[in-house]
């Protein structure tokens, strides 16, 4: 299995704060990969880094083998798109100057809005069902159309490797399920590899192909949902009794958390 | 694939050049332009010696009798060039400051620049005496506005740089050279004070060719640097995370922006004073007129060039013969705008 994103001994922090230690990752390519743990274990930091949003205090992460940071910005996105938790559009930006900023990184100061700019964005609007709504202000879109929004920008943007921070918080389930299916036609039809930092599990276990739990700045297993979620790793990780049971509908696991107090049925 | 339509929009593709330009900023631009021209043909007639403006452009056509040349080319076009060049300087550096700070209420004074200048000013006028005379007062104004930004830049740096510490760090600066200039103030005698008084009231009475000359060359420039930071503005404007995962290099980019947006409002305020509330208030007004999410820096630049033709013509009308500084005007104009825009914005985040 080959990645093009690695990680190798990672250590990031925030000033004094060591939030992730000794962290070793391979996103691999082609694939969904969900990260998974506990409020503060260093998920969303951890896919900073991997964007180059945050610069590692020790260790690298590796693009195409070269570490990161020492690559142009705008060579690295055109190649790694981020959308970042909750992102905020400045007041009154339509749809349309949102998605056309995705081709930033392809653009210069000559260079403004060619042919194929327009083609790509029109086809991300078009590709992400947002066309009847480009002239619309942002701040005026629903949750679910927001978050649409920023995900045509990212695929506007035109990179293989796409890391979505929490893309569903804030959103209802039936919004949820549009965004992580928007997701999966990207992976299925675009063929890109996706990395999203995701809270629910039994969503992430069917969306995903591979895991990625952390605890503490650690990687405490990595690899199919099956493989992941058993209840061992929910009590480890989250501190959670919990029941894993086929998902009736995908085969996945889904995860059935019990009160603290209450006896497993079985 | 067919062609995103883009209502309002012209797009323009011309070999490997290209953008999308909205009409309303064209419309807007042009407009303003003439609207500019005019009323410096206006205000170059008006005077002691009124000369009609048909033979204004006469004059500036190359014909006209000797006095009308000497009047208009000597005496009155330095002043009215210095008019139109320190609003375009004033509007374009609020335009930068204000998409670079996310702040629709920010201006170029929390950059240290008026403040600074205002000191270096006053310093050259009370220490200085007579030698500190039109010549210096300009220099001292901008070195004392370079140096007071570049403290406030590096104060304010502290692994990287952040809109906000920027914004807090320059009010916090420019509190201390305020007490420094009203402390040279209170220890000058009566000559000085009403000189200084009148400098940072922002005046452009007298203005001459040696005044125009560096005005315009710093111009010519930093305001087609101005208009080429719009591409890396527009992704600014975003949230730090956002712009650099657009591939922005943050840190050079605010750091050029922050260039400019001082030496545009530094040139300005060194030729001409504090005109309050240009820097300010033509951006937004610009904005509003143009529609869009950030000011639009061109649309700025002639807006602004309007509004100190303008408040200069309307400063010597007022009480004529004698006349006001264009600062005050510009004031009266500005104050109720911002208390209109206060006013506005919090019914919108209250409603």
């Amino acid at each position: 299995m080959t990645a093009r994103l690695r990680a190798r001994d990672l250590h990031l922090a925030y000033g004094d704060t060591t939030v992730v230690e000794h962290l070793d990752l391979d996103i691999v390519d082609g694939r969904i990969t969900a990260v998974i743990g506990p409020n503060g274990c260093g998920k969303s930091t951890l896919l900073r880094a991997l964007g180059r949003l945050l610069r590692p205090a020790s260790g690298q992460v590796l693009l195409d083998g070269k570490q990161i940071d020492r690559l142009p910005t705008r060579e690295v996105a055109k190649i790694v798109g981020v959308l970042p938790q909750s992102p905020v559009a400045p007041d009154g930006l339509t749809v349309a100057d949102l998605v056309m900023r995705g081709r930033h990184p392809h653009q210069s100061w000559f260079s403004q809005w060619s042919r194929a700019d327009e083609d790509i964005v029109a086809e991300a609007l078009r590709w992400t069902d947002l066309l009847d709504l480009a002239d619309r202000p942002v701040d005026a879109l629903s949750g679910g159309q927001r978050q649409r929004a920023w995900i045509s920008m990212a695929l506007a943007q035109g990179t293989d490797l796409l890391l979505l921070d929490e893309p569903t918080t804030y959103l209802d389930l039936a919004h949820q399920i549009d965004v992580l299916d928007l997701a999966a036609r990207l992976h299925r039809e675009r063929e890109r590899t996706v990395v999203m930092v995701l809270h629910d599990l039994s969503l992430a276990a069917r969306y995903a192909d591979i895991l990625i739990a952390i605890k503490d700045g650690r990687v405490v297993a990595t690899g199919a949902p099956e493989e992941v979620l058993t209840p061992q790793l929910l009590a480890e990780v989250f501190g959670l009794r919990a029941l894993v049971v086929p998902d009736p509908a995908t085969g996945t696991p889904l995860v059935v958390p019990l009160p603290r107090e209450a006896v497993p049925a079985d | 694939m067919s062609a995103l339509p883009l209502p309002g929009r012209v797009v323009l593709r011309i070999g490997p050049v290209s953008g999308a330009v909205p009409v309303r900023a064209i419309v807007v631009g042009a407009v303003a332009l003439a609207a500019a021209l005019t009323l410096a043909v206006l205000s170059l007639g008006r005077g002691e010696f009124p000369i009609p403006p048909s033979a204004v452009l006469d004059v500036l056509g190359g014909e006209g009798t000797r006095a009308q040349r000497h009047i208009l080319l000597q005496l009155r076009l330095p002043r009215v060039l210095c008019a139109l060049l320190v609003g375009a300087a004033l509007a374009m550096s609020g335009a930068l400051t204000q998409t670079f700070a996310r702040n629709p209420l920010a201006s170029p004074d929390v950059l240290g620049v008026t403040g600074g200048a205002a000191a270096g000013a006053v310093a050259a006028i009370v220490l200085g005496g007579v030698s500190g005379g039109m010549v210096g007062v300009p220099v001292a104004a901008l070195i004392g506005a370079t140096i007071s930004a570049t403290l406030i830049y590096l104060l304010a740096y502290k692994r990287g740089m952040n809109g906000f510490r920027l914004v807090l760090v320059g009010l916090g600066v420019g509190e201390v050279l305020g007490g420094l200039t009203s402390w040279l103030l209170v220890r000058a005698d009566l000559v000085d004070v009403s000189r200084a008084t009148i400098w940072l009231t922002g005046s452009l009475a007298g203005r001459e060719w040696n005044n125009v000359r560096p005005l315009a060359l710093a111009l010519v420039v930093l305001a087609p640097l101005a208009v080429a930071a719009a591409t890396a503005l527009r992704v600014l404007q975003f949230g730090d995370d956002t712009a650099r995962a657009l591939g922005l290099r943050l840190q050079t980019a605010q750091l050029a922006v922050v260039a400019v947006a001082v030496a545009l409002a530094a040139v300005a305020v060194s030729a001409a004073g504090p005109v309050e509330f240009v820097a300010f208030l033509v951006p937004q007004v610009a904005l509003r007129l143009c529609g869009g999410s950030r000011p639009p820096v061109i649309v700025s630049a002639i807006l602004g060039a309007l509004l100190v033709v303008g408040a200069d013509l309307a400063a010597r009308l007022v009480i004529a013969p004698r006349e006001l500084p264009v600062g005050l005007l510009t004031a009266m104009i500005g104050a109720p705008y911002l208390l209109w825009l206060l006013l506005g914005r919090t019914r919108r985040t209250t409603a």
